[in-house]
């Protein structure tokens, strides 16, 4: 491998814009540079180019093109069908989400006060030591008082899938709008939006090879929609403010791509992962798989190395340009480990080594081998030097 | 990502005298698994010179870099020497540490101090004082004297050199009157800057359950009774009635007129209490 070559295994945190993206991007930036909104028709092909994104992106998702609102980000889409939901339900004070949701929904939740003025109660389900919620636990959490319930689809740090399609099932029997934070589950996993009961979902555009600063907000035909921004009447009056357009056209671009590489994402990566993980597991002993290893997306593992600590071994790993991420206290500029670890009672002789690595269609063998070459010897080295290291 | 200077990085990638010097003559042992970072340094000492110094760490690039840089500094210093080094010292010569990594430092200069003590066969002056933090076990003279060497003048920073105050949060106020405190001893007053901070869950069920414990409980057991918090919520706190309490028809009034207005008044002015059903 040469020496030079970056190993990219942090996908859940952002990803490479494919090529195919990035070509279909290029003309909206030079020549297509009218505004969609524009009543000339050199305005109005770029209109034309975002509505075909808008479909492109309802066939990965199984739902209407109408049914997709552009925006910035998945912070955006999560804040907007949350608040929607909250201000379409006035006289209902309770909030159902999970203790292991990004903090795009985590820290919005536990704001909701500040932020709408309202006090709200708020219940946030515990998980298990493998990162899944109890579906009884869920269920006994719906009350009439529930305005909304917010759960992530697919775990960022461990991959850990919870059972959204039965979860909004049961919310939805009960008059209870769903949201979803679909933002590591598209284009990973299969979804059909038009036979599930999910009212609300969230997507960003560079966790599946489009660039950063788009997302989408999928809003079921007829659910209760308050906008997040006041302005210009562009996205129907949903979302003021002239359209990212190349983005848009990225994504569009990104998710016909996704579609049809889904199968490969859930064989080769799949294969890929599986290799990474069971070699790690296997040559370095006081390793521990961290989540659920059924339920859970194809491309994503989280591991502890006992001992060691995490920002430590990253940075050895960026020696190789070797790049994962970790739930270590020290990436995180806080004191304590990831919150995703700790709700699931990870110790911290555990917590603090938690390397997660995130594969991508882009990710080759090569790679992998190259991984489980370097590893050993930069946990060993680390556990050498850790006092608290009891030897194998 | 940190920056890092190319010292830190180079210590951290190529660190001096790892491992343990055989019959040490002095061990300073600090930090722990759960705080993220620990530190073993082992020293032999000759007519009173550091002769050899080894360490083990656990933690981070910067604390495995202050490792290794003091044990380059203290090496063939004598004793009364090293005892002057400051945790200043030990960030000025990795050209500095990215300010949130400041306790790194001091966790170097802490396990010298350690071993030096041991040395001697002297208890730590550290050590006497009163645990103030206990998510990470700092004692009040560790932080009045991180205040006064490092001219702290805020809670956070107080937490970039010591921890701290960087778990719970629960020893805020106290950190805050040491900080006066220190601060008025060395008769410069300052202007601390404390920022309202968001508490988490963890933090509002101590603070809670603290004010419950001490302005709730004793009158309730005048009576017969008790209270018991069963969760926290967001705002809400849930508790439930115990003992007499339980068929006191004043239970309500109890709830609302006596806990939540202490609840309100001490923790948070947003709690609404309300009785488990």
């Amino acid at each position: 491998m040469a020496a030079d070559k970056v190993v990219y295994l942090d996908n859940n945190a952002t990803t490479m814009v494919a090529p195919e993206v990035y070509e279909a991007m290029a003309p909206y930036f030079t020549e297509l540079y009218g505004n969609p909104s524009s009543m000339h028709s050199f305005g109005g092909q770029v209109g034309v180019a975002v509505d075909r994104a808008r479909q492109q992106i309802g066939a990965l998702l199984g739902c209407e093109a109408a049914e997709l609102v552009f925006t910035s980000c998945g912070t955006e889409s999560d804040s907007t069908a949350i608040l929607s939901a909250l201000k379409a339900n006035p006289d209902k004070r309770h909030v159902i989400t999970t203790r292991v949701e990004h903090p795009a929904v985590k820290n919005l939740c536990e704001n909701l006060g500040v932020m709408t003025g309202t006090k709200y109660r708020v219940t946030m389900l515990k998980v298990s030591e493998d990162g899944m919620v109890d579906f009884d636990e869920y269920v006994k959490a719906l009350t009439e008082d529930t305005a909304i319930v917010s759960i992530m689809w697919a775990n960022n740090e461990t991959g850990v899938l919870f059972p959204v399609p039965e979860m909004a099932k049961a919310a939805k029997e009960r008059n209870i709008l769903f949201h979803t934070d679909a933002v590591q589950a598209v284009g990973k996993i299969p979804i059909n939006l038009q036979e599930l009961d999910i009212d609300y979902l969230s997507m960003s555009g560079h966790k599946l090879h489009a660039p950063k600063g788009v997302g989408v907000l999928y809003v079921k035909r007829g659910t209760a929609y308050a906008p997040f921004m006041t302005g210009g009447h562009q996205e129907h009056g949903r979302r003021a403010g002239t359209e990212n357009v190349a983005s848009i056209i990225g994504l569009g671009k990104a998710c016909e791509l996704a579609a049809a590489k889904m199968e490969e994402e859930n064989t080769r990566v799949k294969a890929l992962r599986d290799k990474l993980e069971n070699g790690l597991l296997t040559t370095i002993p006081r390793s521990i798989l961290n989540g659920n290893k059924e339920h859970r997306l194809p491309n994503t593992t989280n591991i502890s190395f006992e001992y060691v600590e995490g920002e430590a071994i990253l940075l050895h790993m960026n020696r190789y340009n070797i790049c994962a991420s970790s739930g270590s206290a020290c990436t995180s500029g806080s004191l304590e480990p990831s919150h995703v670890l700790r709700a699931m009672g990870v110790p911290f002789t555990a917590a603090h080594g938690s390397i997660r690595f995130s594969l991508s269609v882009y990710n080759t063998e090569e790679e992998i081998d190259f991984v489980l070459e370097k590893m050993p010897a930069i946990i060993g080295q680390l556990r050498e030097m850790s006092p608290f290291w009891p030897g194998e | 990502m940190w920056l890092y200077t190319d010292t830190v990085t180079e210590h951290f990638q190529n660190p001096r005298n790892v491992g343990e010097v055989e019959n040490a003559d002095g061990v300073g042992d600090v930090g722990s698994l759960a705080c993220g970072d620990a530190l073993k340094l082992t020293l032999k000492i000759e007519d009173d010179r550091i002769v050899d110094a080894k360490f083990k760490t656990f933690g981070c690039a910067s604390a495995i870099a202050s490792s290794s840089a003091l044990t380059e500094m203290i090496k063939g210093m004598e004793i009364a020497e090293a005892e002057k080094i400051t945790n200043e010292d030990i960030a000025d010569f990795l050209g500095g540490l990215p300010k949130e990594k400041m306790h790194c430092s001091v966790m170097g200069r802490e396990a010298l101090e350690a071993a030096i003590a041991d040395y001697r066969g002297e208890k730590l002056p550290s050590a006497e004082g009163e645990v103030v933090c206990e998510c990470f076990g700092v004692t009040d003279v560790e932080i009045s004297r991180a205040i006064k060497e490092s001219s702290l003048r805020s809670l956070e920073e107080i937490t970039n050199f010591t921890k701290a105050g960087g778990g719970c949060g629960k020893c805020e106020d106290k950190l805050e009157a040491l900080l006066r405190q220190t601060i008025s001893e060395g008769l410069q007053m300052v202007e601390i800057d404390k920022k309202p901070t968001r508490m988490t869950t963890l933090q509002k069920i101590k603070k809670i359950e603290d004010v419950l414990e001490r302005e709730v409980r004793p009158g309730l057991r005048l009576d017969g009774g008790d209270i018991e918090l069963i969760d926290v919520d967001g705002d809400f706190v849930i508790v439930s009635m115990r003992g007499q309490c339980t068929s006191c028809a004043k239970s309500e009034t109890t709830i609302k007129e006596l806990v939540e207005k202490k609840l309100r008044e001490q923790v948070l002015e947003t709690l609404i209490v309300e009785e488990e059903k």
